[in-house]
Formats: C-alpha cells, structure tokens, sequence
C-alpha cells in the first residue's frame, strides 16, 4: 500500500505532496525533512529502497527534483519504482502541453 | 496558476490520453494500497505541482536516468540537456519573475489580486530561494511572505464581494500553503462551500481541495455529504466523475448508507470511467466498513467481468483484499483471474496499457498477488495456476525494470503456493539473474526473493551462496541487512568463523550505522552457535560490551551470556531450525478454557472490533442519524410517522411533509434519491415499487394503506426472485471473461452493421472455397443476430471457460447456455419467404442489425447427406469459439441442423440445411420474427418488472387519434407485436420477449398529448433498442 507520495527538491523544499492516510500537518513537515535527509544520503551505489520508520523509501531521482513513495511492507519496490517513472512520464506528457499552452498566450 | 488549473481541467476529463492508460490504472493499483482514489490521482498531483511552480519545459532529455525530469528551474524554451538546465538553472531568477508577472497579469481572475503584492511577490521569492544556499534566513523569510499571504487569503475567502471564480484562485493558494506546512484551516469550509457552488471548474477546485484539506473523521466533511449526493444524481458526467472520485478519497463512514445505493447503481453505468470509479469507491468504502458493503459481493464479481480493462481492474484491489481476508471463499474465481492473466500475459489487452511494451505490468503483479493467496496450502488450487506461471517465468525476457518487478512477484507466488519442484526450480534459476546483476536495485530485489526460497528449500539457494557473501561487503547497508538476517544459517562451505571475522570487520567500519550494526551483531550470534570457541567473537564482546551504544551494548551483553552456556545457545538457535516456521496458534485455543471460566463467572462474552465500533458509534452519535435507520424500520412506510423520519417517498419531489422533515433533521437531503434503512440498504428495485405504486396520485379504490401493504409483499417476492436470478447471472459472469476486450462496445446497436457484414463477407468467401472441396452441397444460410451480441459474448466466454476446462464450477452453465440456444433456434421458424422478411419486417429486429448471407448457388454442386458437414466449415475457423452443431429439426428429404459462431464483434449463425434424398438442394430461404408468444398476468408483469435493473424512459408525442390509450398499444401491438397485458385507467401494461429468457416490459401512460414509456428488461441492450422501435411506430402512424 502506498501511505504517502512526494516530490521533493534537493533543498528540502516540497514541490508535492499527496498522503493516503492522514498525517497531521507539523508532523507532515518534519517527514518531508526526513525523508529527503535519507534521501540525500544516498550514494549511486546504493540502491533506491530505504527503511525509514515503519515505511519503505522508494526513490528515484531526476534533476535537481526527488520523488519518494512510501510504502508498507507488502509492496513491490520495483514496482513502485517503475510507477514513478511511469508517473514521471506522464507529466511529461501533461506538462510538454501546458509549455505550448503559455506560449500561445504570450 | 488560472492557467495550469485550466490544464488540469483537461486531465481531469481523465480518459488521459491513450498512449498514457497504464497510468490511471497503475494509480488505482496504488489507491489498492492508499485506499484513495488515484485514479484522478494525476490530475490531483498535476495540480499541486503546476500551482507551485511554473511548469516544467517538458521535453525530453536524456540523461543517464533515462528520461531526466527537469523541473521548475527552468524557464519556458528548450533546453539542451540536463546539463544545459542546471546551467540554465544559474540564471533562473530572472525569466521565473518575468513568467510569474505575465502570468498573475494575463490571468483575468487575478485582476483582484493586482494590488497585492504580496501574493506576486511569494512565487518570486520562492524562486529565487533556491538559487541560495544558506536555506535558514530565507525560511524565516518564507514564513513571514507565507503568513502576509495567509492574512489577505482570510480577508479575502471571507469578504461577502468575493466572487466564486475568485475563492477558486484562492484555495489553489490555500492548497499551496498547507504543502509548504502552514496551516491553512480557516478555508476549509469555503472549499466545502466552493464544491457545493461553483461551477464545473471551481466545483473541481473544490474538491480537489477538500480532499487534500480535510481528512475522514473531519467533523466538516458531514457538510459535504449533501453536495456528493447531488453531484452523483447529476446527467453531467464530470460532476459525477468528481463526486465518485471524492467519495473514494474521504467520505465520513457513518454516512455510507446515504451515497451507497446511488453508487451501487453506478456500476450499471454506460461509461466505464463511472463504472470505474463507483468500483473504487466501493473499495474504498470496504476498507473502511467492510459490513456495510457484504451485500454487493455479487457485484464485484460482475465488475471483474466488465468488459472495459480499468473496470476489471479496479475490481481486483476488492478481491485482493478479499482474499487476504478470506481466501477459501473465493476459490472458485481462481479460473477466472488464471485466464485474466493468461489474456494479459499473452498481449490480449490494448497497447494503450503497455508501459514500455510490457503488457499491463501493474495488473499482472496484481494477479500474481491474488494467485498467490488462493493458491496457498491450496494444492488443488495451485494446480490450475501452475501453467500462468510457467508462462510469466517464461515470458519477462524482456530486460526492463518493470519485467523484473513482474518476475519478482511471480518467484514469490511459485513460492507461496502448493510446490511444484519444476516451477520452483525455474523460479530459483530466475533469481540468479537478480541476484548476479550490476545494478544494485536488482541485486536487493533479488536477495529479498531469495528469503522465500530459502523458506522453502535451502539447497536451491545453495548456488547463490557465494554471491551473498560477496553482498556482505557491499557498501548498502540496505543489502547487507537482506543478506544478514537470512542466510548466515546457510553456510556450508565457507567456515562460520570467516564470516564473523568479516562481520567483524564491518562491525569496527565507522561509517555503519547502528542500527546496521545491531543486525552484524544478531548475525554473528546466530553463527556463534555453530562456530566452536572463537577468538573472534571474544574480541568482538569485550569491545562492545564497552559500546556507548546501549543497544550495541545490550546485543553485546547478550551475546556473552549466550556464549559463555554453549548448550543454552544451542538450543535458542538451532541450526537445523531455523528454516521451519514457528508453529503460531492464531485463534488462541489454549485459552480457551479461561474464557470458558471468564463466561461462567458472568463477564461479557467478547466482541469483535468492528461490532464494538459500532455500538460505539450508535452509542456517541456527533449528529443525529436516527432518522435513516427508523424510516425503514420493519414495518416499511410507518417510519414516516417518526419525528425525523425522511421517507421512502423522497424520490418524488414536492412532498411537503418530507420538506418539514428535511429540516427538522438539520441535514440538507434535498433530492436524495437513494434509501437505507437499519438493516442495511434498500435495492433500488424497492424504491421504484414504491414510486410505481405512487405514481397515480390518488388512484382511486386503492388507499394509501393497501399500497403499502402491496410494495411490502412484492418487495419481498422480488427480493427473493432479485436474489436468485441474479446470483446465478453474476455467477455465469464471474466463470467467464471479458471477451475480445474493448473491440466490442455493446451498447450501439446499430452501429455495428458495418463490421458484421464485413466480416460475414469473408466468411463466405471461406465457405465458397471449402464447400468447392469438400464438395458438401448445401446452402448455407446465415444471418447475425446483432442485437443479441450481448447475450452471445456472455455465451462465448461460457464456452471458453469450458474449453479451458479450468473452471470446475462454470461446468453446469454451458449446459444452460446450451440448452438456451437449442430454444433460440426452435423458436425461429425458418423455411419462409426471404423477401418477405426484408420488406415486411415486422419484428423488432430491423433489417440493418442482421445480415443475412448465402454461399452462391454454384458451390452447392453435389449432395451430402451428412449433417454434420457443417463441421468442416468449423475446422476452418478454429481460432473461433463456436458451439457443437446441433439438428434443429428434420423430415425424410431435409433436415437442417445449425451451430452458432462466436466472433470478436458479432454472433455468427450457420445454419445447414442438407438434402436426406440425393436431390440438389437449390435454395433456403430464412424468415425470422421474434416470439410473440410471450403473454403473461398483470401479476406476473410486476414480479417481472421489480426484477429488472435496468430501465428507460421516454416520452413520446402523438397525435390526436391515438390520444386514446388503447388505441396507442393497439398501434404497438400492431407494429411490434408486443403482448398488451392489462390495462388499468390511464396506463398500459406490454410485454414482449424478444430473445428467449429475455423479456421486455413496457409501462405507459398517457398524459395530455404526450405517451410516456417506460422500458424495463433484464438486458441493458434492448431497451434503447426497444424504446427506438417505439418511437418509430408511434411516429408512423
């Protein structure tokens, strides 16, 4: 089950966030801090699944940009980390549209 | 941020675009997990992100992960690289405020947001935070913008002049705020007010905001119920789509029963994006009061066999978490999801759900999920699935992350399940590749499914012995806690103590965490047992028995004492053991006989959680829900008479009484149509027996009294008839498969002539060419019955199943179905004038629904006396499902046998007619025109007619001279040969049945110069179809 999705900058600046169960709102900030803590900790050796309380991490990593998910135990990591992509994907799609969309305006 | 809203908008219309559909699916498989809805889940993140940000440029760049992300750093305009955008991202600051400014300045809903500054200046701020380094003095700095930002957002959401298009602006801002961790709750009940108000779009922003502000057990959410209910009854297929989507996300669990039957009706749905949804909120609401949706079981099954994918795929989040609850009662839908996996496996699904030429990869992990559970302890089970399973090993090749997810989960399933030595040999074989890969992500994956094999059987994990211990010096302490926990006890090979001087290394590395170091330490413990006296371990105690960490220390104290009683250690950790499972007694039956004292002795007998909650909540009740439970009390309508009672009757509208009611209970309920009553809910059938019943106000001879007494009584009998009939429908359903997916839409009838007669000339073609062959001499006289397309790929799937021979259970139903179709034919007549059919036609079936085609005379050159020569015809088109030729009738010269052929988009009916006495057979001609032999009682009509799901109304002018009832039914019995049943005042009973089992009910009544119609029959096809043909005839005359 997924608990909680993420798009964090390097900074620690939370670009999104969407949570299926309901965290409350100081508590909220103190995890996004977390997370992109263990985050950033990482190194490219390692892989892209961290424990962190009771979840697991699933990060993926484009740009400057961080997208976790956080999982309970009974998901596939792979997955998940393919539905990031996925996800990325299409807001690839999305966004490439809204680019277009400003630059008739302008 | 009007104009990423607008955007939004767009997605939200959510069929995103094609090539995108793996997408929606995948999010519902996260809402399995997030119990929300994600299904609009993209358009929900989308639009957080566009309002924070300006929007990503967006094409594609490639970096070393594939596809880079390049976000809100750059500005609008191409950019070479991921490279080019971090240099780009230098000198950012400049084109985000120009962006910003044009933008704030061209959207027309922020004119009133021109004079403050405050609002513009946010976003630039922002902006140029994250060009600097030192985050700390520009957080105070955010705080203090974001809090002026706040104080104005009040002023405005609560100025009496604020427009709703401007409440929209604002809570895009208000949603912002509480992303960026500032609290944001004073608008709470304006975004509430805005989904209530607003129109399409801000209705949306509404939403949309309500369901990232507030959470389940938020007391405001209750203010919310009345605007879903409304929004659910809505034509409008956004506004439903939203208020499905809310529901699905947050919806108050006392307040289920007020939304359920209006969902539950949605599953009837035309468009499967509703049908969708009202699946995952059904999930939802299963996750959170299981009870209350145990009576729709039956439905979910008819969801797994929706024709449209994402349906089906919604509906395996239910099952899943069925399953894992109760696995033995859905042993029988094992078939099912066996051939679901087989067809996606096999590439039966639209490309649309490919994600990089992987078919469907989130689905199949959940099928292999599902498998998995039903197959456990299961041997019987297991079996069916053994072959899908080969066929997943054998099929990921492909070298793609997602093919290694699908076969992660596949070893975990053959893992899981009844063993099969030579799956489970496959499966081992599959992880090597895992565990051998450079990248490091497949390594992990790989080393946590070789902890299910291991469970299993150690020796298949034997081969990777060397790897694992190669893994305990990789530098991801993730790996290493894989490898630590599991497979320290496997080491036959390498000395225990080579490995605990090796752990002991890593103990002494710094850069371990501590909590890596406590899983070193409980490993080396385990080998200790089997490692006789060792330097090693001594050293390793005496260090740590010093640590500054008390939990190191602990570890370390505990592993002395452990050491120093050798045979205490032995017998704590035992080797040979440590493999099998601890034998768990889950229902607690040691203590049984405390609780039989416990009871004895007077204590309350235990109640399970969901009971308790319950009580509990009829106990504290926030607001007063008595109302809903009393009106449907057993008595039926007497509830009306309780203080707060909203009626049975509030479909019709304008009943006074119930207005006064409304308000005494302090909820808007305005236009709920959908009842509930204690024990549950009411089938929408009831509510309809009570409107029938009602509709001729003031029927006179009949009190008000006596209706009642009368719903009362067909409630029941249509309850019990309901139940029977549809469970055994829904059965059939389950046992079979959605067909020929989405290549056949069923609700266009005629729409589908084209491709029929296209497909049939083909198919002559064949006959002509194999009839030259074979030299079978017979005219072949075939004709498609369109409109029975939706019967005939229910039969289809039937027959699948049986050829599977998969499913033991659906064995009984193609024998039914069987037996049905042998009626079909007797019941059509043939040997009439074919000219007369296309001319006269005057059954319901019109001449473009049904082609009808012969092979051409010259083929028919010699004779055959065989019947069954139509089954060379059938070799030929194998790949074709189609039925066992059956004689419909016989004399000494001719006898004329058919068999039914079902293709992806229509029902082929061959029938052959052979000559008995050597003589040529020059010609056959076909008549068909349905049943009219359909006459049944008033009686019987209302039984039949409470039965019927599915319904249509229309409304028809006609003429002076028909204005007359009876002169009206006689222009449709005339034209129709419908059967007039009764007649009672103003209103008209007709029934007809035009395929068999399958009856058509037909209400009408005339009203000044208008005949309203209203069509019921157990299949969702014909009505439209019916209500057409009426209209037609009604307007010819």
């Amino acid at each position: 089950m997924i608990k909680f999705f993420l798009m964090v900058n390097k900074q620690g600046q939370t670009r999104l966030s969407k949570y299926y169960e309901h965290v409350d709102i100081n508590r909220r900030t103190l995890l996004e801090t977390e997370v992109i803590k263990s985050c950033l900790s990482r190194s490219s050796e390692q892989c892209s699944f961290i424990e962190y309380k009771d979840f697991k991490l699933i990060y993926r990593q484009y740009a400057a940009l961080f997208i976790v998910v956080g999982v309970n135990d009974t998901e596939n990591e792979m997955a998940i980390y393919e539905f990031i992509h996925n996800f990325v994907e299409v807001l690839d799609e999305y966004f490439s549209r809204v680019v277009s969309l400003l630059t008739e305006e302008w | 941020m009007s104009l990423g809203l607008r955007l939004i908008f767009r997605s939200h219309k959510l069929e995103v675009r094609d090539a995108r559909r793996a997408l929606p699916l995948l999010l519902e498989q996260s809402s399995a997990s997030s119990s929300q809805l994600p299904g609009t889940a993209p358009g929900l993140m989308a639009c957080r992100c566009v309002s924070a940000s300006p929007p990503y440029s967006g094409r594609q760049s490639h970096g070393p992960a594939g596809r880079s992300l390049r976000q809100e750093e750059e500005g609008p305009g191409p950019a070479p690289g991921p490279r080019g955008a971090l240099g780009a991202a230098r000198g950012r600051a400049a084109p985000v405020l120009g962006e910003h400014k044009k933008l704030s300045a061209s959207g027309e809903s922020l004119a009133s947001f021109r004079s403050k500054p405050a609002a513009l200046r946010i976003t630039v701020t922002l902006g140029q935070r994250e060009s600097r380094t030192v985050p700390e003095p520009v957080s105070r700095e955010e705080e203090k913008l974001i809090q002026q930002e706040l104080n104005s957002l009040k002023a405005t959401v609560s100025a009496p002049t604020t427009t709703l298009k401007m409440m929209k602006e604002c809570m895009v801002r208000l949603i912002y705020c509480e992303m960026l961790g500032y609290d944001a709750s004073f608008g709470y009940i304006h975004a509430i007010k805005l989904a209530q108000q607003g129109n399409l779009l801000e209705k949306r922003v509404g939403y949309l905001a309500v369901s990232l502000f507030l959470h389940e057990s938020h007391e405001l959410l209750l203010l919310l119920v009345n605007t879903v209910v409304k929004d659910l009854q809505s034509t409008n297929l956004v506004e439903a789509c939203m208020a499905l989507t809310v529901v699905s996300q947050i919806f108050p669990r006392e307040m289920i029963p007020a939304v359920l039957p209006l969902i539950e009706d949605k599953l009837q749905h035309s468009k499967e994006i509703i049908r969708r949804k009202a699946v995952l909120a059904l999930y939802k609401f299963h996750l959170i009061a299981p009870n209350q949706v145990q009576h729709i079981h039956i439905k979910f099954r008819k969801a797994l066999c929706d024709r449209d994918v994402g349906v089906m795929a919604a509906s395996l989040h239910i099952y899943l978490r069925m399953i894992k609850e109760n696995s033995s009662g859905y042993k029988d839908l094992t078939g099912s999801f066996v051939t679901i996996l087989k067809q996606v496996v096999g590439g039966k699904l639209p490309v649309d759900f490919n994600y990089h030429s992987v078919p469907a990869p989130w689905l199949q992990i959940q099928l292999l999920r599902i498998l998995g559970l039903l197959g456990k302890d299961d041997q019987r089970t297991s079996e069916l699935m053994y072959d899908v399973l080969d066929e997943s090993l054998r099929r990921a090749e492909l070298n793609h992350n997602v093919t290694y997810a699908i076969l992660f989960e596949c070893v975990h399933t053959v893992y899981s399940i009844y063993p099969k030595a030579e799956l489970l040999e496959k499966a081992a074989k599959c992880i090597g590749k895992f565990v051998l890969s450079p990248k490091i992500n497949l390594k992990y994956l790989g080393l946590k499914a070789l902890t299910y094999v291991v469970q299993q059987d150690p020796s298949l994990a034997l081969q990777h012995q060397i790897t694992i211990i190669e893994c305990l010096d990789h530098p991801d302490p993730m790996i290493k806690r894989e490898v630590l926990g599991e497979y320290s006890y496997l080491l036959d090979k390498e000395k225990p103590e080579e490995v605990i001087s090796r752990l002991y290394k890593l103990l002494r590395n710094q850069s371990v965490s501590s909590e890596t170091k406590a899983w070193l330490i409980a490993a080396v413990t385990k080998l200790t047992a089997r490692a006789q006296a060792s330097d090693t371990v001594e050293r390793l105690i005496e260090e740590f028995s010093a640590s500054l960490d008390t939990c190191m220390r602990q570890h370390a104290f505990e592993l002395k004492h452990l050491h120093e009683n050798v045979a205490v250690m032995r017998s704590l950790l035992p080797v040979s053991k440590s493999c099998e499972d601890m034998v768990v007694d889950a229902s607690l039956s040691f203590l049984d006989g405390y609780v039989a004292e416990g009871l004895s002795q007077g204590a309350a007998p235990y109640k399970p959680h969901h009971q308790r909650q319950e009580e509990k909540l009829s106990q504290e009740k926030v607001l007063n829900f008595e109302p809903y439970g009393l009106s449907f009390s057993s008595s039926g309508f007497t509830g009306r008479q309780s203080p707060a009672g909203i009626s049975l009757g509030s479909d019709v509208s304008g009943n006074s009484a119930e207005t006064g009611l409304k308000e005494a209970n302090g909820l808007k309920l305005e236009g709920v149509k959908k009842l509930w009553g204690k024990e549950g809910y009411l089938p929408r059938k009831e509510s309809a027996a009570g409107q029938e019943v009602e509709a001729p106000p003031g029927a006179p001879g009949i009190s008000a009294s006596e209706n009642l007494d009368r719903v009362a009584a067909r409630r029941t009998q249509a309850q019990a008839l309901t139940q029977s009939k549809e469970e055994k429908e829904k059965q059939l359903l389950a046992s079979s498969l959605f067909v020929g997916l989405g290549s056949e839409s069923a609700i266009s009838l005629l729409g589908k002539a084209d491709t029929v007669s296209h497909k049939f000339r083909r198919k002559s073609k064949v006959k002509e060419a194999k009839s030259g062959e074979a030299s079978s001499a017979h005219n072949l006289t075939c004709s498609s019955l369109d409109s029975l397309s939706n019967t005939a790929c229910e039969d289809n799937a039937y027959l699948t199943t049986l050829q599977d021979g998969e499913d033991a259970k659906s064995k009984d139903f193609p024998l039914s179905s069987e037996l049905s179709d042998s009626e079909s034919l007797s019941e059509l007549p043939l040997a009439e004038k074919l000219s007369d059919f296309s001319l006269s036609a005057p059954s319901l079936f019109a001449d473009s629904d049904m082609e009808i085609f012969q092979p051409l005379s010259s083929a028919a050159a010699s004779v055959t006396t065989d019947t069954t020569s139509a089954s060379c015809f059938l070799e030929e088109t194998t790949e074709d499902t189609c039925s066992g030729c059956v004689e419909v009738c016989s004399d000494e010269t001719v006898s004329v046998s058919s068999y039914k052929l079902w293709k992806d988009d229509c029902l082929l009916m061959v029938w052959s007619v052979s000559s008995k006495s050597g003589s040529e057979v020059k010609g056959a001609n076909l008549d068909i025109f349905p049943a009219q032999n359909f006459k049944i009682s008033t009686e019987d009509f209302g039984k039949l007619w409470l039965s019927f799901a599915n319904d249509v109304k229309q409304n028809i002018k006609i003429s002076e001279s028909q204005a007359a009832l009876p002169s009206a039914l006689k222009t449709l019995q005339q034209k129709l040969r419908l059967h007039v049943v009764d007649i009672q005042g103003d209103e008209g009973l007709l029934a007809c049945r035009l395929l068999p089992s399958t009856s058509s009910l037909l209400h009408c009544r005339v009203h000044g110069d208008g005949l309203a119609l209203w069509f019921r029959s157990s299949c969702p096809a014909l009505l439209d179809y019916l209500s057409c043909q009426c209209q037609k005839a009604m307007e010819g005359s």
